[in-house]
C-alpha cells in the first residue's frame, strides 16, 4: 500500500504537469471544445463504475454503479459527440469572391 | 491488488496506451487543423479502457453492466446533438453527471470497505465525495441558471458567506474525524450530505456574467475528483485522466479570472465577488445617438475596416447566421470584416468562437482581444452586437467602477461604434457604460436578429 500511494503520487503530479503544459497551448478559439473533450475523457471514471458492478458485491454497490455507468456512459457518448460536432464547424477562410 | 493474475498484466497495458491516447487528444486539441485527430485518439483510448476493463477477472455478472452501458449511450447521443446555443449547460450538466458517477462509486466503496478503511484511503475517498458532491450538485444549479429554468441574477442573503464557510468547515470536520476514527459510519452520510448542499450554496449567488469562470472551476473539480477515485481505486489511469481534466478546468479558469481582473485565490475558494448591482442611479437619461438599419448600412458600406464584436446577446437572440450574411456582404463590398473574440464574451470559454463557427464563418477571422486591440484606433467601425462589460471603457478609467482594471476591448478607440442593443438597460451587472454617451458611438436599438437583418437588406438592395 505504502509504495502503491508514493506511486499514485508521483503519476498525479506528472500527469498534472503534462495537462499543464499541453492544455496551456490550446488556442483560446478552441476553448469549449476543450472542455468539452475532457469532459468526455474524464468520464474514464466509467472503468471504475465497471468493476463495481461486475463484481456484485452488494446490491447497494450495484444500484450506485449501474446508476454512475450510466450517468459517465452518456458523458462518453455526448461528449465525443459534440465535440466532433463543434470541430467539424471550424473552417478556414475561403475565396470570398464568388 | 493481490494476486496479479495475468490478465491483470494485459488490462494494466491496455490502460497504458489508453493513457497515452488521452495525453495525445489533448495535444492534439492545440490546433484546429489536428483537433479531429485528437477526437479520434480519445475516442479510441476510451474504448481500449472500457473493453480492457471488461477483462476483470473479479467481474461475474455482465448483464447490468451491458444494460448500464446501453442505456448511458442512449442518453447521451441527444445530449451530444444539443444545439450550439445549448453547449454551455449541456457542458455543466454533463459535469454534473461525472460527478455523479464519481460520488456514486466513492460511496459504494465506502460501504464495501468500511469499517476497515486505512487513513490514506479514508481522506481521498472523503476528498472523493467532497468534491464530486458539491461539484453534483453546484453543475446541476449552473445548468439551471443556463437553461434560465433558475433565475439568472445571483441569489444572495444576509451571513451567505458564513453559511457557506459552515458548511465547508463542517464536511470537512467530518472527513478528518471519520479518517481517525474510521468506525464512525454516521459521519458519511454527513459529508456526502452537507457536500451536496454546499455545491447548491455555492453557485446560487453566481451571476450568468461570471458563467465562464464558474464552469471552468467546476470543471477543475470534477477532474480532480475523479483523481482521487483513482487513488482510492488505485487507478494510474483514473489518476492521469482526472489530473488532466483538473489541470484543463484550472488554466481555464486562470484565463477567466484574468480576462475578468478577479484573483486567483478569489477563483479558488469560489467566493466570486458578486458585482454588486448598485447601479448609481443618478445619471437620469443622457443623451444618445441612435441609427436605423439604413444608417447604419450607409456607414459600414463607407467603412473599410469593421471589427465586430460579439457577446451574449447574439447568443440569446440567435443572431449568429445573420450576422454570418452580414460577414458576406460586406465581404463582397470589398470591406474588411473581423471579429474581437473578449476571453469570458458569453456564458463559457470560447462560446463565441463555436458560434461563430457554426454560422460557418472562417476561424483566421475570430481574433483574440489581445491581438486585436491595438488596431481599434485604425479601425473604421466598431459594431457591437450584445456585448456590454467587455467594451466599457469605465473598465480602464474609473477607479469607482465594479469592474476597473477588468481587460477590456478598447472599441471606443475605433472611429464609429455603433451598439446593437434592446434598450438604455444597463447590462447584467448593473453598470452604466459610458461608451454609448460618446459622440462619436451611434446606438442601433433593437433585437439583434432583426436589426442586422435589417442592415443586410439594405446592404443587399443598395445595389
Amino acid at each position: 500500500m505504502g509504495s502503491n500511494l508514493i506511486d499514485a503520487l508521483f503519476v498525479f503530479m506528472l500527469a498534472a504537469f503534462i495537462g499543464f503544459e499541453v492544455i496551456r497551448h490550446v488556442s483560446p478559439l478552441l476553448h469549449t471544445p476543450l472542455m468539452s473533450l475532457t469532459n468526455a475523457l474524464d468520464a474514464i471514471a466509467v472503468v471504475g463504475a465497471i468493476v463495481l458492478v461486475g463484481e456484485k458485491k452488494s446490491t447497494f454497490a450495484t444500484v450506485l454503479g449501474v446508476i454512475a455507468i450510466v450517468a459517465a456512459t452518456s458523458n462518453v457518448v455526448g461528449g465525443f459527440l459534440i465535440t466532433d460536432r463543434m470541430l467539424r464547424m471550424f473552417k478556414t477562410s475561403r475565396p470570398t469572391n464568388k | 491488488m493481490t494476486e496479479f493474475a495475468g490478465s491483470q498484466y494485459l488490462i494494466e497495458i491496455i490502460y497504458l496506451i489508453a493513457s497515452a491516447l488521452f495525453i495525445l487528444s489533448l495535444k492534439w486539441m492545440s490546433s484546429p487543423a489536428t483537433a479531429r485527430h485528437g477526437i479520434l485518439a480519445g475516442e479510441i483510448g476510451m474504448v481500449l479502457a472500457i473493453g480492457g476493463t471488461l477483462l476483470h477477472h473479479g467481474i461475474v455478472d455482465y448483464k447490468w453492466i451491458i444494460i448500464a452501458l446501453v442505456l448511458g449511450s442512449g442518453i447521451g447521443i441527444p445530449l451530444g446533438m444539443v444545439q450550439m446555443t445549448a453547449v454551455p449547460q449541456r457542458t455543466a450538466l454533463s459535469h454534473a453527471f461525472g460527478a455523479l458517477c464519481v460520488t456514486l462509486v466513492g460511496t459504494a466503496e465506502f460501504y464495501l470497505r468500511t469499517p476497515n478503511v486505512p487513513k490514506f484511503m479514508m481522506s481521498v475517498l472523503s476528498m472523493e465525495v467532497i468534491l464530486g458532491g458539491l461539484t453534483f450538485t453546484g453543475s446541476l444549479m449552473a445548468a439551471g441558471k443556463l437553461q434560465e429554468i433558475l433565475p439568472q441574477r445571483p441569489i444572495t442573503y444576509k451571513g451567505q458567506n458564513f453559511v457557506n464557510l459552515l458548511l465547508f468547515l463542517v464536511a470537512m470536520g467530518s472527513a478528518v474525524y471519520l479518517v481517525l476514527h474510521p468506525e464512525a459510519k454516521i459521519f458519511f452520510p454527513i459529508i456526502v450530505g452537507v457536500s451536496l448542499i454546499f455545491g447548491v450554496l455555492l453557485v446560487i449567488p453566481i451571476g450568468g456574467a461570471d458563467m465562464p469562470t464558474v464552469i471552468s472551476l467546476l470543471n477543475s473539480y470534477a477532474g480532480l475528483s475523479a483523481a482521487a477515485m483513482g487513488f482510492v481505486l488505485d487507478s494510474k489511469l483514473l489518476i492521469i485522466a482526472g489530473a488532466l481534466d483538473g489541470s484543463s478546468g484550472l488554466i481555464l479558469s486562470i484565463i477567466m479570472s484574468k480576462a475578468m481582473n478577479r484573483s486567483f485565490t478569489n477563483v479558488l475558494f469560489g467566493a466570486f465577488g458578486q458585482v454588486q448591482a448598485s447601479a448609481a442611479p443618478g445619471q437620469e437619461a443622457k443623451p444618445v445617438r441612435s441609427a436605423t438599419p439604413e444608417e447604419a448600412a450607409a456607414i459600414l458600406l463607407a467603412a473599410n475596416k469593421v471589427v465586430i464584436v460579439p457577446g451574449y446577446g447574439m447568443a440569446v437572440a440567435q443572431a449568429q447566421h445573420k450576422v454570418r450574411e452580414l460577414y458576406d456582404a460586406l465581404t463582397k463590398k470589398g470591406v474588411e470584416v473581423r471579429f474581437a473574440i473578449h476571453p469570458v464574451a458569453g456564458r463559457m470559454p470560447g462560446h463565441m468562437n463555436v458560434l461563430l463557427a457554426e454560422a460557418d464563418i472562417p476561424y483566421d477571422r475570430l481574433i483574440e482581444m489581445d491581438e486585436i486591440n491595438g488596431d481599434f484606433p485604425q479601425t473604421d467601425v466598431a459594431l457591437i452586437i450584445g456585448a456590454n462589460d467587455v467594451t466599457n471603457p469605465a473598465a480602464r478609467t474609473d477607479q469607482s467602477s465594479p469592474i476597473f482594471g477588468m481587460p477590456i476591448l478598447d472599441v471606443d478607440k475605433a472611429h464609429t461604434v455603433m451598439v446593437i442593443k434592446r434598450g438604455m438597460s444597463p447590462g447584467f451587472a448593473g453598470i452604466d457604460n459610458p461608451l454609448y454617451y460618446l459622440d462619436r458611438t451611434l446606438m442601433l436599438f433593437g433585437d439583434a436578429k432583426q436589426f442586422v437583418g435589417g442592415i443586410v437588406r439594405e446592404l443587399g438592395g443598395g445595389h
